[in-house]
């Protein structure tokens, strides 16, 4: 679904990713670990256009879209979960999810529904403004939020920072269940543990350089992995 | 002195300050909604008032006034459009001193054609009938336009609250003054934005403009100048960033400004009788403006309904 060839970018002076290839498998989740710095981040930036890069390709479903801008690669069906989930605390959290659907000009009434299904909490709190709430909260809106763009992939940018174990178990079993309902997902993580168990593919980044691939499984029983990303 | 003498002594200096507190405001509104997204003070803002009076002055003398009037409009929008794309839009990415360098050699630069164009003379503002006849209210005479000028703003206020509060475009304002790269990601087209923020404040400044100078001798080429930081200094003072915030900064700032430029009336033998003899209060009015500035940023740098400084998490 999602193929990058040779992608290289500079950023903040750095060549921080150097040449990366790798691809996204129609309605799987795919992690891409790695230390920070390692051009995690980097990566899914580009992707969605907030940042150009020097080389290489970025291929969605067979068309090129490198170096578009973010709202054509919105339209295409490409959405993003910021890392430290970038809610808009000014904003409620109905206005949030509304923003999430920005350039469709369809109803929006079922997918409203099928995000407060998923996430009954925000229901409950859809007038309040989303500054106010928890991290979980927050994180919960900012998955709902990009939900409501209607994508066919969706990347994720740190979904468990800075949330307590079992609220990080509940975003897992979100992203499971989204997947199950026809969702693509990216997944990038520092918690290589839970995002190794969750992903079909997996790919190891280092200082801007892809590393290892495999499943899921595999880099879980890999020694090298073992030590490096999960102690 | 009877209650209503005291009403008689301050009416028309209230009335003709919270008239030209409104056209503050309405020029205040540009500065503090450019800044809420762009973090820039649009030094250029007060210039373009002023231009769009001189268009007014050039307009009025080739066209009948009901078609100057919005031509007026429309070329005073064209004019802050086009200062966004081609001074302020390269810079996207500089740092934010060089935008606000650009931004003050924008304002020279419309001083500077305006000198060219009027030859630096006071050029007389046409009278738009209606506005500008002179009416009686409670004893106290004033041409019409001072007594339609609040409505008018708290009118004009009420539509520009109600949509940025309700529209699409509204809700992206409010997204893109928080975060750009995370409104990018929702699909906002961050420049139609703030050019639709540009458009809006040029607009309100191309009415301002209208009512202000109807109740004003002339135009010339540093007429936009004064108001123009007078309305800064609303903005900074109800809290930059805020629109209720501008009105009520423009608002106080017209009032007190008028009543102390009336004090030599107010406080000598006719008024209160409190001095016996001119004191030349009015000579501290437009200091008054300025040293609220510097106490305001002394003591309540966030004005008085400023956001708080929160950083971007």
């Amino acid at each position: 679904m999602l193929k990058i060839e040779g992608l290289k970018v500079n950023y903040g002076g750095i060549e921080a990713v150097k040449g990366i290839s790798l691809e996204v498998p129609e309605n799987e989740i795919v992690t891409l670990i790695g230390a920070n710095g390692a051009g995690k981040s980097t990566t899914l930036r580009t992707v969605s256009g907030l940042i150009k890069p020097t080389e290489g390709k970025v291929i969605f479903n067979g068309e090129e879209i490198t170096g578009r801008s973010p709202y054509e690669i919105v339209s295409k069906g490409i959405t993003m979960v910021p890392e430290g989930r970038k809610v808009f605390p000014d904003l409620t959290v109905l206005e949030n999810l509304k923003i999430g659907a920005y350039l469709r000009k369809d109803n929006i009434k079922p997918d409203l529904e099928w995000v407060y299904d998923l996430f009954p909490k925000l229901k409950e709190r859809s007038w309040q403004a989303a500054g106010t709430m928890s991290g979980g909260e927050q994180q919960m809106l900012a998955v709902g939020r990009a939900l409501m763009s209607k994508p066919k992939l969706m990347m994720m940018d740190e979904p468990s920072l800075g949330l307590a174990p079992l609220i990080v178990k509940d975003i897992f079993d979100i992203i499971k269940e989204i997947v199950r309902q026809g969702v693509t997902i990216l997944l990038i993580e520092q918690n290589a543990n839970m995002a190794l168990q969750t992903a079909n593919l997996a790919y190891v980044l280092e200082v801007g350089n892809i590393t290892m691939t495999g499943t899921g499984r595999e880099l879980l029983d890999n020694e090298d992995v073992r030590r490096a990303y999960l102690g | 002195m009877s209650a209503y003498d005291v009403f008689q002594l301050f009416f028309p200096y209230i009335l003709s300050g919270i008239s030209i507190g409104g056209q503050y405001a309405l020029i205040a509104i540009g500065y503090s909604m450019v800044y809420s997204i762009l973090r820039l003070i649009n030094f250029a803002h007060g210039d373009v008032f002023m231009v769009g009076g001189l268009f007014m002055v050039f307009a009025a003398a080739s066209f009948p006034l009901w078609v100057a009037i919005p031509v007026v409009i429309v070329l005073v929008v064209l004019l802050g459009f086009l200062i966004e794309r081609v001074a302020y839009k390269p810079l996207r990415t500089a740092p934010r001193m060089s935008v606000m360098i650009s931004a003050i050699g924008v304002s020279y630069l419309l001083q500077n054609l305006a000198l060219y164009f009027t030859g630096g003379l006071n050029r007389m503002y046409p009278a738009i009938p209606w506005i500008s006849d002179t009416i009686s209210i409670f004893g106290v005479t004033t041409r019409r336009v001072t007594v339609i000028t609040p409505f008018l703003v708290v009118a004009l206020v009420f539509i520009l609250v109600w949509l940025i509060n309700n529209t699409k475009i509204g809700i992206a304002m409010r997204a893109a003054a928080k975060d750009f790269d995370t409104s990018q990601l929702m699909g906002i087209k961050i420049n139609s934005v703030i050019s639709t923020t540009f458009i809006i404040g040029s607009f309100l400044a191309a009415i301002g403009s209208i009512l202000f100078f109807t109740s004003f001798p002339g135009v010339f080429p540093a007429a936009g100048a004064m108001p123009g930081l007078k309305a800064f200094v609303a903005a900074v003072f109800g809290g930059i960033g805020s629109i209720p915030g501008a009105v009520i900064g423009g608002l106080l700032i017209g009032v007190f400004e008028t009543l102390i430029r009336g004090g030599d009336i107010i406080l000598g033998p006719a008024g209160l009788g409190i001095l016996s003899g001119s004191m030349d209060i009015a000579a501290f009015s437009d200091a008054f403006t300025f040293v609220l500035l510097v106490v305001i940023l002394v003591f309540r740098p966030s004005g008085l309904f400023g956001e708080k400084p929160t950083d971007k998490v």
